[in-house]
């Protein structure tokens, strides 16, 4: 008997090859995609009120997004060689081609918009500090120092395409990484063409409640009124998408359930065992249903301020959980049956290995550490402002 | 240290023909050059398993790990025992990968066979289509090989394999596999767990040779291929296998 092991494995699957580093991998993607298009209803879709988490959710977006390679990074046996995927991919790889998806939404979309989007204060900026400071927004400004009122119509016409662009990209780079994992044939528990959708509503879902969950803390720290209209607008988009993501991920198990093909007795006993904690208890019944009952109730009947933001914050706080839940349902839930179909094997995290837990806590914590540099060299606060013409 | 100039001309220039070439055959699977005779596109290779050869002695598994150099715990090749009971799961095992072979079994009401296992070399290779930098590929003779100077070490295909058959190297942190004994077979030679194999259940095949034994094992046996529903191609032919089997 092999400690952890139920019946049979290949032997070389006891081993589980991708960690908690990759379940964070789709995780922090999926905040960047939701993020960003929480801040596309408001400049595409003219939903006027979310303004004031417009910005907010662009530097969320960043920040997640420069940190989303990091856990593929440390978790490759040879990360000198990652260069490689984008000098010499292979293009039949899905892997490969999420290389140049992401540099597409990095490059392309999101720091051109935030660029285009801070310009005129960055400029402002360049002009009025000094020292350091103001070598930095100098470099920022890259050489652009025109914000006469015709310059900044043509930023903002530039910027409202490059948001256009940005939605179907923020589509494609969640749904990207559903593929990833939908595209594996070999393994039934992800491969299902309805992958990169779910991964892409539940991307939506999870960026919206960060930047709600952000918006109400960080209006807490600057001691200022949260905009209830705004709060209540983003609550009844999380609601809508949540909607949607939950009908999908449950016609998938509907699908599977009522299929029961080969694969069905062994994946339905890993959730009633292994997974049934993570699965049933956090992503289902506390990352799902719960904060669902919340945004429904408040779709239904009126409650007082006070009350709305706390079932909204514990909405958005269990919805976060239950979609990290999700991701490791899906990376972790994958490796723990064996393809036989014969077996089972436990994954056991480590702490403060290169892939354990230490890693993953510090490369979750390090997004907010970026935020936090993002929003105090590009002040993303609002109040009262509207969008110029 | 010291250096002789001869000494830095002669490793620039293989640094040099390395970066403008690209890694040869011989230097990712570690090979001798082979011999002057081989040529690449005259030959295809799989392998025939005859089930009711296959005895568990394990003699293929310690004969792959010797000739591979395979670390300890992980395997180019394993058996597993199938024991099937009338309407129940069957009960797999392959302890150590049958490294040491099995215990006998005494039960006298069970279906029981053993299963040699090892890469199927695929012609339409999934782990081949993952690979995000080309690293694992399909030779010209039909091998499916990893570049170890170029692989990641993402694993991506290690998941993508049906078989099970991919593990990391624990020292080198590159993914690593049966190699069809390339360094054995580009010299005319059978693989290790082929040689080693004390009843023949493991033929080693060249589909392109037209007098290869194998044109009249696929003509007049039952064969069938592992998990066929994977469209793999696999090369890799089983005689006698039992619909149980995964």
């Amino acid at each position: 008997m092999i400690p952890g092991v139920d019946g049979f494995m290949y032997p070389n699957e006891v081993e589980l090859q991708w960690s908690v580093l990759i379940v964070l991998y789709p995780y922090i993607t999926g905040l960047v995609a939701g993020a960003f298009i929480l801040a596309s209803l408001e400049r595409v879709f003219k939903v006027d009120a979310v303004r004031p988490t417009y910005r907010l959710a662009l530097l969320t977006a960043l920040a997640f997004l420069l940190v989303a390679p990091l856990p593929l990074q440390l978790h490759l046996g040879h990360p000198e060689r990652s260069l490689e995927m984008y000098l010499t991919p292979h293009t039949s790889s899905a892997m490969a081609m999420f290389g140049f998806v992401y540099l597409w939404y990095l490059t392309v979309v999101l720091l051109l918009e935030i660029w285009l989007e801070y310009r005129a204060e960055i400029v402002g900026l360049a002009q009025t500090t000094t020292g350091i400071t103001r070598f930095i927004y100098r470099a920022l400004t890259l050489g652009s120092y025109d914000v006469s009122p015709e310059a900044r119509r043509i930023d903002d016409k530039v910027g409202y395409a490059v948001t256009v662009i940005g939605i179907p990209s923020a589509f494609l780079l969640h749904g990207y990484v559903g593929f990833i994992f939908g595209s594996v044939k070999a393994n039934p528990w992800w491969s299902t063409p309805l992958m990169p959708i779910v991964f892409l509503f539940s991307a939506m879902v999870s960026g919206i409640a960060a930047v709600m969950v952000l918006y109400v803390v960080s209006s807490k720290l600057r001691k200022v009124a949260i905009d209830m209209r705004c709060l209540d607008t983003i609550a009844r988009y999380l609601f809508y998408t949540f909607v949607i993501d939950f009908t999908l991920e449950m016609l998938d198990l509907v699908h599977r359930t009522y299929e029961a093909d080969e694969s069905f007795r062994s994946l339905d006993f890993m959730v009633h065992t292994r997974l049934w904690f993570s699965q049933v208890i956090l992503q289902i019944i506390l990352g799902t249903l719960i904060p669902l009952a919340l945004l429904a109730a408040n779709q239904l009947w009126r409650f007082t301020e006070g009350r709305r933001k706390a079932m909204y914050m514990t909405a958005g706080g269990l919805t976060l959980i239950g979609i990290f839940a999700m991701r490791w349902n899906v990376v972790i839930g994958g490796q723990l049956f064996s393809k036989s179909f014969l077996g089972y094997t436990t994954y056991k995290m480590e702490m403060v290995t290169r892939e354990g837990l230490l890693p993953a806590i510090a490369l979750m914590v390090l997004p907010f550490v970026i935020f936090l540099v993002l929003i105090k060299l590009l002040p993303p606060w609002q109040e009262g402002k509207a969008r110029q013409a | 240290m010291d250096i002789s100039r001869r000494d830095l001309f002669k490793v620039g220039g293989k640094l040099l023909m390395l970066a403008s070439v690209g890694a040869t055959l011989e230097q990712i699977t570690g090979a001798e050059p082979a011999s002057d005779a081989y040529n690449m596109a005259d030959h295809w290779w799989g392998m025939i398993i005859d089930i009711d050869a296959c005895i568990g002695c394990g003699n293929c598994v310690r004969a792959c790990s010797s000739e591979n150099g395979v670390p300890k715990g992980y395997f180019r090749t394993w058996v597993e025992r199938y024991q099937i009971e009338e309407g129940k799961q069957p009960r797999v095992e392959s302890p150590d990968g049958a490294m040491e072979g099995f215990t006998p079994s005494t039960r006298e009401d069970v279906k029981s066979f053993f299963v040699p296992k090892l890469c199927n070399h695929c012609a339409d290779s999934p782990c081949v289509q993952v690979c995000p930098v080309g690293a694992t590929f399909v030779s010209p003779d039909g091998v499916v090989l990893v570049d170890e100077t170029y692989c990641l070490g993402c694993r991506y295909c290690v998941q993508a394999c049906p078989y099970g058959c991919r593990y990391l190297h624990p020292q080198k942190q590159t993914v690593d596999k049966c190699t069809l004994c390339y360094h054995r077979i580009t010299r005319g030679l059978t693989t290790a767990c082929c040689e080693n194999c004390p009843t023949g259940a493991r033929l080693l095949v060249d589909f392109k040779n037209p007098k290869d034994p194998v044109h009249e094992i696929l003509r007049s046996n039952k064969v069938e291929v592992l998990k066929p529903y994977m469209a793999t191609q696999a090369k890799v032919y089983y005689k006698n296998l039992d619909g149980a089997v995964r």
